[in-house]
């Protein structure tokens, strides 16, 4: 497969303490990559490597199969947690001075930075100063000065963070926008949602350790249990329960439904199929409800984390 | 080095383009010329005020002694006895009462004499006083022991040594002050402007930290490119500002100079002496002075020590604002730095002064952390160019080394947050 970045083996310490151990990670092209882990586990260490903020210990990063340079920073853009911009510099001056600092040409910036300030609506914003805007303004001038350089890789670090459900959406479709015009995306968070929403790959770091990684469907697809969620109106509830926790695991199970029905949870042997199932259930009742359980990024981040 | 170029740009303008900046640097030449003027004029309003100083004389020898100046009145009570004459003192508002008791021999006489005051008595007039009554009362022993006096008078002489210089040009004590004072004022200046530019790099390092747009700039550029860059667009203001006072002050010396008339040609100079002499005004003396001092090598030797200087402090400066997250936490490593500015101004101040050239002068004008305020003392008083040369290079090697270490500093303390660091954490952070 053809991966944008490669990591391989990095390793981190801080004297004593072990900020990355041997991790290995492959970003495809195109991708949107999520990269999850608890607090503290190593995600931004390891997110300042590919920027070069910080060099590993031990290891090495590829970006388009070349070792990391200093070059290559204009092929990145990264937008950090921990983000801010200079108070007192005014808006359109301070995204000239980011964007040239990335190697574009004065001309360049400006033609690109109105392009962008026109399509986030905010040309207005141009000799304003940053202490003038609100937070979530201010982000939108960082999403920008992001973005700006046309990077192939874009790295964001909490990016909806400080946005209200407005403009945290229009960022996310910009992210996807971007995603369709052939970049690839680094993202990291805690919010499974956006997880589940966005993301077609994932790694999960935990205490300096990657602890999962691959394709989302492959991990779902390995996560998930041969449980089913069923809704059914039998003739006699509690003869049927009877009946189906003889042949299979049942457990009670809560899903919204507009019929006062018998909510199970069932879990079929690996390898038998759902519609010797549906089979099944359909001589001894009405089926309402159907559904396979999927793990969700959250269930499958909780379990990998707690398990340790 | 495109970016490197960005930064020093930036850091310019932010310095340039800020309000206090400009007020500094257009205001405080005024301010200078008008404390300046503000001095004289007060020294002048002192000097007006005339004394009257009641005089009880029982003894009558010392009627025509005491001489009356442009300042000082005396006024004889003779009629009165001791408490009147205190009495009359007080309430004709006196500056004090001398008091010469009658005496059968002058012995007696020099022990006895009393001044009543009114508080403290003003020093230059009881020294005068002092000085008129023992020159009467030797007078008068010698004329007893049968001494000619108007023989004595005859046979003193004056001596006024003229100093010069090896290369024929005159000099003065007056001219050892210029050169003080000068030399003084620079390396004053030098100080300051490490203190001042040095807390503006600190805490502009502070503020990208707070602001926390640090980790944005350096996914662009290398931590040592912002910290040099920082440092040395700071210093081109530092400098900036040095040049437009050295414009102003050359239009405040030229418009000095027109005023009271003095010749600035160095050529026509030598040939003045005769002429200076026999005629030349306090004011003038000085201005011949100051034209005199090696100024261009003093404009010269200040830019390249305060930039040498400069990159030394700030870098520790800078070293200093990454470690730590807000500027009250910066007080406990101020000391390394304040330190070395105030022993280099104390031996400026005495050793240099003193003795320009002496042992500690020379030595420290060549210890980089206070060479540049030490060395700039001593060139007004003519130092050979290789020893500046020596002081200037030891200066920058000094600031490479440094700098090292402030760049390791630098890079790990810009992304730690919330802790605050010791020493010894900082000597950690040399070895990550």
């Amino acid at each position: 497969m053809n991966n944008i970045l490669v990591a391989e083996s990095v390793s981190k310490n801080y004297g004593n303490f072990r900020a990355l151990n041997d991790i290995s990670i492959q970003v495809p092209k195109g991708s949107i990559f999520g990269l999850l882990g608890p607090n503290g586990a190593g995600k931004t260490t390891f997110i300042r490597i590919i920027n070069q903020i910080t060099m590993p210990d031990t290891g090495q990063v590829f970006l388009d199969n070349e070792p990391l340079h200093p070059s290559h920073v204009q092929y990145i853009g990264y937008l950090p947690e921990e983000r801010g911009l200079y108070k007192s510099m005014k808006v359109g001056e301070q995204a000239l001075y980011l964007a040239q600092l990335k190697g574009l040409t004065k001309k360049q910036a400006k033609e690109r930075l109105k392009y962008w300030f026109e399509r986030l609506e905010i040309t207005g914003w141009w000799d304003k100063k940053i202490e003038e805007l609100s937070k979530g303004m201010a982000q939108k001038v960082q999403f920008i000065v992001t973005v700006l350089h046309q990077p192939k890789l874009l790295i964001f670090d909490e990016p909806f963070s400080g946005f209200d459900p407005v403009n945290a959406n229009l960022i996310k479709d910009e992210i996807l926008e971007l995603q369709n015009q052939g970049a690839t995306i680094i993202f990291s968070t805690h919010r499974m949602e956006s997880v589940e929403e966005l993301c077609d790959h994932i790694a999960l770091i935990n205490q300096a350790n990657k602890v999962l990684d691959g394709k989302l469907t492959d991990i779902k697809r390995s996560y998930k249990s041969n449980t089913y969620e069923i809704g059914l109106i039998p003739d006699n509830d509690e003869a049927l329960k009877n009946e189906l926790s003889q042949k299979f695991s049942i457990a009670p199970a809560e899903f919204k439904s507009i019929e006062d029905e018998l909510k199970l949870r069932i879990k079929i042997n690996p390898g038998d199929s759902p519609n010797d199932l549906i089979s099944y259930l359909t001589t001894k009742a009405q089926i309402n409800h159907f559904v396979e359980v999927i793990p969700s990024v959250n269930d499958i981040f909780i379990q990998t984390v707690s398990k340790k | 080095m495109k970016n490197l170029s960005l930064i020093i740009k930036r850091e310019f303008n932010s310095r340039v383009r800020n309000k206090s900046f400009i007020v500094m640097t257009i205001l405080s030449p005024l301010i200078i010329v008008a404390m300046i003027f503000l001095v004289v004029f007060l020294s002048n309003l002192n000097r007006e005020e005339t004394r009257t100083v009641g005089v009880l004389d029982e003894s009558g020898l010392f009627l025509a002694t005491l001489e009356e100046t442009e300042v000082l009145r005396f006024q004889f009570l003779n009629e009165a006895d001791l408490e009147a004459a205190k009495k009359i003192s007080q309430q004709s508002n006196y500056h004090g009462l001398l008091y010469i008791p009658g005496a059968e021999t002058l012995e007696e006489l020099d022990r006895r004499i009393q001044f009543f005051v009114e508080g403290s008595p003003n020093i230059s007039t009881v020294q005068y006083i002092e000085r008129s009554l023992s020159n009467k009362l030797t007078n008068m022993r010698l004329e007893n022991a049968g001494v000619d006096i108007s023989s004595i008078e005859a046979s003193r002489s004056q001596i006024d040594i003229k100093i010069e210089n090896y290369e024929g040009q005159q000099t003065s004590i007056m001219s050892s002050w210029i050169k003080a004072i000068f030399g003084g004022a620079a390396g004053y200046l030098l100080m300051m402007f490490i203190i001042i530019y040095g807390n503006m790099v600190m805490r502009s390092v502070i503020e990208e930290k707070t602001n926390r747009i640090i980790e944005i700039i350096i996914s662009s550029v290398k931590p040592y490119h912002l910290m040099m860059g920082k440092i040395i667009g700071t210093t081109l203001a530092g400098v900036t500002q040095f040049l437009i006072w050295v414009v102003l002050g050359g239009i405040f010396m030229l418009i000095a100079t027109t005023v009271f008339g003095v010749q600035m040609d160095p050529s026509t100079m030598a040939n003045q002496e005769t002429m200076e002499q026999a005629n030349t005004s306090g004011m003038q003396a000085v201005l011949m002075d100051i034209a005199r001092l090696p100024i261009g090598t003093l404009i010269v030797s200040f830019l390249i020590f305060f930039i040498g200087g400069y990159f030394l402090y700030s870098s520790i400066y800078a070293a200093i604002g990454a470690a730590v997250d807000n500027e009250t936490d910066t007080q406990q490593f101020m000391f390394p730095i304040i330190i070395p500015l105030m022993l280099a101004m104390y031996v400026g101040f005495f050793a240099v002064i003193e003795n320009p050239h002496g042992t500690v002068s020379v030595v420290f004008s060549h210890i980089p952390l206070t060479s540049p305020i030490v060395m700039l003392m001593r060139i007004p008083f003519g130092v050979p160019w290789w020893e500046i040369l020596i002081s200037m290079l030891l200066l920058f090697a000094t600031f490479a080394l440094v700098v090292w270490f402030a760049a390791k500093i630098y890079r790990v303390g810009i992304l730690m947050y919330g802790k605050k660091p010791t020493y010894k954490e900082l000597y950690k952070w040399l070895k990550y």
